[in-house]
């Protein structure tokens, strides 16, 4: 059963990405989300009976890396690329209301 | 409170998150550290910058298989990732690394005091690898919110319990025994105040004899092991004065006030969280062989239940003993090696909870930087065993001045110190005489039968004495000498 994408679907998605749509983008998004999961869907004709499901491509298992701190970029380049930030914190508008 | 709140019981879970003692983070080698400048310890996997690739922490896993295996929880081999999504500005990667439908831990359990002080074990329904956020910080800036990202990726354990627990007391000692768990088994410094341990918990109610539970509230921000109680508390209150009004809980997430002792709710029902798990793809599963396994056992401590089973059991020692001196890790393996040395365990207790534990109170230090060897200690208690000086004058005076001149001998120090205590009869009896002849009056008293008077005598010759006059032996000859 492929999924059928509505208004209601599209509004949630929004919400959880914090994305606001305009009326004519939230059509648009429908459709091409639409078309995605159509497109996927074509798998749906398969008989995977019996399949265990493929959740990792490798069948090598991860090694862990020893406990060993390293330091990759400094203070200033972790800052420098940042729209906005001061000599020490990056800066986002504010996130919560205050209780 | 309602008048018919007796009427209902509380149901209450707890998922508790443990800061681990690694060196570096959870999936990157930044460094693990307190005290940095803000956004000074971080990596472009904790900035989330595309094209990083996260590595898990072996030492993430060791610690965590620990408190598994302290709690006595079934540990799996293989365990896999699970990312869970979310947007905030102190999560960059836009997922938390996390676990999800694999576990490193599932079951095993907690025992716990229930609120009668009775045994009650509190299940465990899992224990999973995990990683920090980043932290905000709103009231800084009036305009923005500003964001440090060292603690973005440090490992985390969440432990999490079964509705077990009954009451807010209950909740209370869980968290102070998964405290004393972690700081035994040293994988977290167990610090609530300052986050190193944290808290939630999920509190419903029922009416008594009910199966089924009510809907539960998930309560957050508790900074202490006192604020998870009082919330739980006021939450309880809270539902149940709901029901008996008429009305329904709703499921929520609220946050404590510790100013107000209230919760409040911090999310609207339109902004309901959908975490979309789904398998981390760029960690393959985790595969832990016996080798490992067997390494973090051997590494495991003696845990503070064993040693208080040993300590009650081999040593004999009272309930609250063993209990005082297992409280805390080091300051029980300091008494183990002193009961090595000390064939009088009781007097080897005594000293712990007595003149060392108040040591360690006046001068707020641990046991770790205590200066007096155990060898030293145990030839006080030697010497105290063998009757050469009074517990009192060795407490009070042999003591102070070995804290003074930690690498002294005892038995040279009150030699020179003139402590040894005066057994000849010759010594003790000139001091008996010299008493009762200053105290006429006193002895016909005691001879006219008032006992109790002798008290007083031998007050007179220990001070004589400077306390070291053997006061068995002096007592036997004071009262042939009264007698006579």
């Amino acid at each position: 059963m492929i999924m059928v994408v509505n208004e209601e679907l599209v509004d949630k998605l929004a919400h959880l990405a914090k994305l606001e749509f305009t009326p004519e983008q939230k059509a648009d998004m429908m459709a091409d989300f639409q078309k995605i999961l159509d497109f996927v869907g074509k798998l749906e004709e398969l008989d995977v009976e019996g399949v265990e499901p493929l959740i990792h491509l490798t069948s090598h298992s991860a090694s862990l890396r020893p406990d060993v701190p390293h330091v990759t970029i400094t203070h200033e380049e972790a800052l420098k690329n940042s729209p906005l930030a001061d000599s020490d914190y990056f800066k986002v508008p504010k996130v919560l209301a205050k209780h | 409170m309602h008048q018919s709140a007796h009427s209902y019981e509380a149901v209450i879970g707890l998922e508790v998150h443990a800061q681990l003692l690694t060196k570096s983070k959870a999936y990157s080698p930044d460094p693990h550290a307190y005290g940095g400048r803000p956004n000074a310890h971080v990596s472009p996997l904790a900035l989330g910058h595309p094209g990083t690739l996260p590595i898990p922490n072996k030492r993430h896993f060791e610690l965590a298989a620990m408190m598994g295996m302290a709690i006595g929880a079934t540990l799996h081999q293989t365990t896999m990732f699970a990312r869970k999504n979310y947007f905030y500005a102190d999560l960059p990667k836009g997922y938390q690394i996390t676990q999800d439908k694999t576990p490193l831990c599932t079951g095993g359990e907690v025992m716990i005091k229930d609120a009668t002080g009775q045994d009650k074990p509190i299940g465990i329904t899992r224990i999973h690898i995990e990683e920090d956020a980043g932290k905000s910080m709103h009231d800084i800036d009036p305009f923005n919110s500003l964001v440090d990202l060292n603690r973005a990726g440090i490992p985390l354990i969440e432990i999490v319990t079964e509705p077990d627990m009954r009451h807010p007391q209950e909740a209370y000692n869980y968290l102070i025994e998964i405290r004393k768990i972690v700081r035994y088994l040293e994988i977290c410094d167990g610090n609530m105040e300052e986050g190193s341990l944290r808290c939630d918990a999920n509190v419903s109610v029922r009416k008594k004899g009910s199966t089924r539970f009510g809907t539960k509230v998930e309560v957050k921000n508790m900074n202490s092991i006192s604020n998870v109680r009082k919330a739980i508390e006021h939450e309880i209150e809270r539902q149940i004065d709901l029901l008996e009004g008429g009305g329904q809980v709703e499921a929520d997430t609220r946050g404590f006030d510790a100013a107000t002792g209230r919760t409040h709710s911090q999310r609207s029902k339109e902004a309901a969280n959908d975490y979309r798990y789904f398998p981390e793809p760029d960690i393959p599963p985790v595969v832990l062989d016996d080798m490992f396994l067997e390494a973090v056992k051997r590494s495991m401590p003696p845990m503070h239940w064993e040693l208080h089973k040993k300590f009650t059991e081999s040593y004999g020692l009272s309930e609250y003993d063993a209990a005082g001196i297992a409280a805390e890790k080091h300051f029980a393996l300091y008494f183990e090696k002193l009961a090595a040395l000390c064939p009088d365990r009781k007097a080897a207790a005594n000293w712990m909870m007595g003149p060392i534990k108040g040591y360690l109170n006046e001068t707020a230090i641990e046991i770790q930087d205590f200066p007096l060897d155990v060898n030293t200690l145990a030839e006080v208690i030697d010497l105290v065993g063998q009757g050469k000086l009074s517990f009192a004058v060795a407490n009070q005076r042999l003591f102070p001045a070995l804290l003074q001149e930690p690498q002294a001998s005892p038995t040279l120090l009150a030699a020179k110190l003139n402590l040894i205590q005066e057994r000849s009869d010759d010594y003790l009896l000139g001091l008996v005489r010299q008493v009762v002849a200053n105290n006429p009056a006193k002895a016909q008293e005691y001879r006219a039968g008032k006992k109790g008077i002798l008290g007083m005598f031998m007050g007179q010759i220990m001070k004589l004495s400077q306390g070291k006059a053997d006061p068995k032996r002096t007592s036997q000859l004071l009262e042939e000498e009264l007698d006579n």
